[in-house]
């Protein structure tokens, strides 16, 4: 057992340092700056080396194993770089479903950041409960024509490819008959409405109107019918905080609330600071537990909940601060909420870990 | 960076679970029963587990041991002697089998007659007197009695390790109790039923519990850091780390305790039901070497 970085993990640490200082400080790392440019940040990252590097190398990863992610996190926050592009689920998504055809045309642009993807499975009446979906994708000859209406699309108007999941079969029950399609954002049929966040974000997210858009029947992803599977497999890998990349950044709000303190710091401010720290060491623990391949399942729900609670005492930390009197930190304040709720809600995830986990009846 | 256990330390982690499992006492009648409380006695001191560390086990192995020992109630002197055996190692004092003293006290003391206790950077041997008032129904802790006797003297970086260990071994404590707190609860909800279902369907219990494991996990993930620490870092470090983790697990395990009283409802709020023995065995090792948040600093690593 060693927390401490082998001599392979220190020179690409410092390689990573070395990198950062040059090129960092072009990069926003909040709000709408940083949306307008994290395609160009994603870029720099791959070429880098320092993206994607635990995928397999025939779709542009270099294999290396999961805990590199954790010195990219880390190097990044202090280095107050933005954080890196959270994407994983979508690559193992397609990884684990998609023909090797899809995966060859579509890993390596997704990996490089050439080509941006959102996420369009939420809809307006369904959200936890994703199964009650109603976009629908009606054959037509060599082609699917989708109708219907994605919200809480992450990233929509920026996005050149959308992973959406839509209902192929009517008539089946209702888990069997939605399907996943690789659908092109260029085209006619695709309506995009922005949606503002409580924090004044206006990028962060927005609704996708399909009404009669096109996708080539080979750009589904898996047979017909098999979305859900599809779906979950996404929604399990968007739970793990090693995915989401953010935990790094906690630590570094807490650091920069400490320094512009006055006096004492808050209980809550001392509260967020013990939480980061557990969050830190939580990470490296689940990363390593992958190097036995453990496919983190139903324990994501565990990663994400913890997670959630550590984001939210960061924010109230950062509310109690100033933020009234700080635009700033009442976004780190406001944004906190939405973690509870962005791929599925902590009570979806207590439910996960209830009936999944300790085995409690539903 | 690879913080997996090694395979021997899930080993040992094993057999000190079984240990428990068979011979810790499985409801609060137990408690009182001494031919169970000898043969568990007798298997743990066979073990050899109470000299790990002067047979030059890592601060991670003891933590694991402490946590099971924990989970499953053991109520013969563990930490105390395991804590002593510690300080015996490193003051080289030639003294066998004791209790820790931590103050005017003797700590996890059931049955042993003299204790080692540090004071400043001096190790000292005190007699063990009469039992003194506690809340932990599992151990008992003595007056520390004459005679005093200093019997070495430790480098203030050996020091700060010692301490360093001992945050850890309390709180391994803490996490274990908290284990077995919400192992009852969990396995109450799946029996007890309530308007013709089990009460681990009702939601607002559901989600006490699944509260409850996700901050079991984040305890052993901050534990964990803390125990492997104690022999990795410098002592000053070490020390933090256990201090972070002491008081995060410490908050974690009154709330996982007090969860566990309410999925037990009123036979919660009973003596017969374990979940209060588990409360008080980690109110009290939160007490042994204390950790405010106000000690907690800033500067995270
Ligand atoms: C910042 C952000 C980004 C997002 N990005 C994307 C994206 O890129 N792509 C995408 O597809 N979606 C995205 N989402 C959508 C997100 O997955 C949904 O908002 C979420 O799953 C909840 O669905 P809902 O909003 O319809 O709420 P509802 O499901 O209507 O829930 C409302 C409330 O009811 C509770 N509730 C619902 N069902 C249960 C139940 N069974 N038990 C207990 N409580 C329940 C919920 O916990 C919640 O408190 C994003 C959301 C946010 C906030």
């Amino acid at each position: 057992m060693d927390f401490r970085d082998s001599p392979e993990e220190a020179a690409f640490r410092t390689r990573l340092q070395d990198w950062l200082a040059e090129n960092a400080k072009n990069f926003p790392t909040s709000g709408d700056e940083y949306w307008a440019k994290a395609a160009q940040w994603h870029q720099a990252l791959y070429s880098g080396g320092f993206f994607g590097t635990s995928w397999p190398k025939a779709y542009g990863g270099q294999e290396l194993p999961p805990v590199y992610d954790v010195i990219v996190d880390e190097e990044l926050a202090r280095a107050g770089a933005p954080a890196r592009p959270s994407l994983g689920y979508l690559v193992i998504g397609l990884g684990r479903h998609g023909s090797e055809e899809l995966r060859q045309r579509f890993l390596p642009g997704m990996i490089n950041g050439t080509e941006r993807w959102c996420q369009g499975f939420s809809e307006p009446g369904a959200g936890s409960d994703l199964a009650s979906l109603t976009t629908t994708a009606t054959l037509e000859g060599d082609h699917y024509v989708l109708n219907g209406h994605k919200i809480w699309t992450s990233y929509s108007d920026d996005a050149d490819w959308c992973l959406v999941l839509a209902r192929t079969d009517p008539d089946a029950p209702r888990h069997k008959g939605i399907s996943g399609f690789i659908v092109n954002m260029h085209q006619p049929g695709i309506e995009q409405r922005p949606l503002p966040m409580i924090s004044g974000v206006t990028k962060e997210f927005g609704q996708v109107l399909f009404d009669g858009a096109t996708v080539p029947a080979d750009q589904m992803v898996g047979a017909p019918g098999e979305g859900w599977k599809l779906a979950m497999t996404v929604v399990s890998h968007e739970r793990e905080p090693s995915t989401l990349g953010f935990t790094a950044r906690y630590g570094k709000t807490v650091r920069n609330l400490a320094a512009r303190l006055d006096g004492e710091p808050s209980e809550s401010l001392r509260w967020a600071a013990v939480q980061t720290e557990m969050l830190r060491l939580h990470v490296r623990r689940r990363l390593s537990e992958q190097l036995d391949g453990l496919s983190h399942g139903p324990d994501g729900s565990l990663d994400k909940l913890l997670m959630t609670w550590v984001e939210q005492s960061v924010g109230h930390a950062s509310l109690d601060a100033g933020g009234t009197r700080d635009a700033e930190l009442l976004g780190t304040y406001l944004y906190s909420r939405s973690q509870s709720v962005m791929g599925g809600t902590s009570q979806i995830q207590k439910n996960i870990i209830a009936t999944r986990i300790i085995g409690l009846q539903a | 960076m690879d913080v997996r256990l090694t395979t021997e330390q899930r080993e040992l982690r094993e057999a000190a679970a079984r240990l428990a499992d068979d011979l810790g006492p499985g409801s609060v009648i137990d408690l009182d029963d001494a031919d169970r409380a000898a043969r568990l006695e007798k298997a743990v001191a066979a073990t050899g587990w109470r000299s790990l560390r002067s047979d030059g086990a890592s601060g991670v192995e003891v933590a694991l041991v402490v946590e099971e020992f924990a989970r499953g109630l053991v109520d013969v002197p563990f930490l105390g002697p395991v804590l002593a055996d510690d300080l015996q190692a490193r003051s080289g004092a030639a003294v066998e089998s004791v209790a820790l003293a931590v103050g005017g006290e003797a700590v996890d003391a059931r049955g042993l007659s003299a204790a080692l206790r540090l004071v400043d950077n001096r190790v000292e041997t005190t007699g063990v007197g009469e039992p003194v008032f506690g809340i932990d129904l599992t151990r008992t802790n003595a007056a520390v009695t004459d005679p005093v006797t200093a019997v070495g003297e430790l480098a203030a970086d050996a020091a700060q390790r010692w301490q360093a260990l001992a945050l850890v071994v309390t709180t391994a404590d803490i996490l274990g109790a908290a284990r077995g707190a919400h192992a009852l609860a969990c396995d109450y909800a799946k029996v007890r039923t309530q308007y013709g279902k089990t009460i681990g369907s009702f939601q607002a219990v559901a989600h006490l519990l699944a509260e409850s494991l996700a901050l079991i996990e984040g305890s052993v993930s901050i534990l964990r850091y803390a125990a492997w620490a104690v022999d990795e870092l410098d002592p000053a470090e070490a020390l933090r780390a256990g201090r972070f983790a002491k008081v995060y697990t410490e908050r974690a395990a009154r709330t996982i305790c007090e969860t566990s009283i309410q999925v037990h409802g009123g036979i919660g709020n009973t003596w017969e039901c374990l979940a209060h023995v588990f409360l008080r065995r980690a109110l009290t090792s939160g007490a042994l070497f204390p950790v405010s948040l106000e000690e907690i600093d800033l500067g995270l690593s």
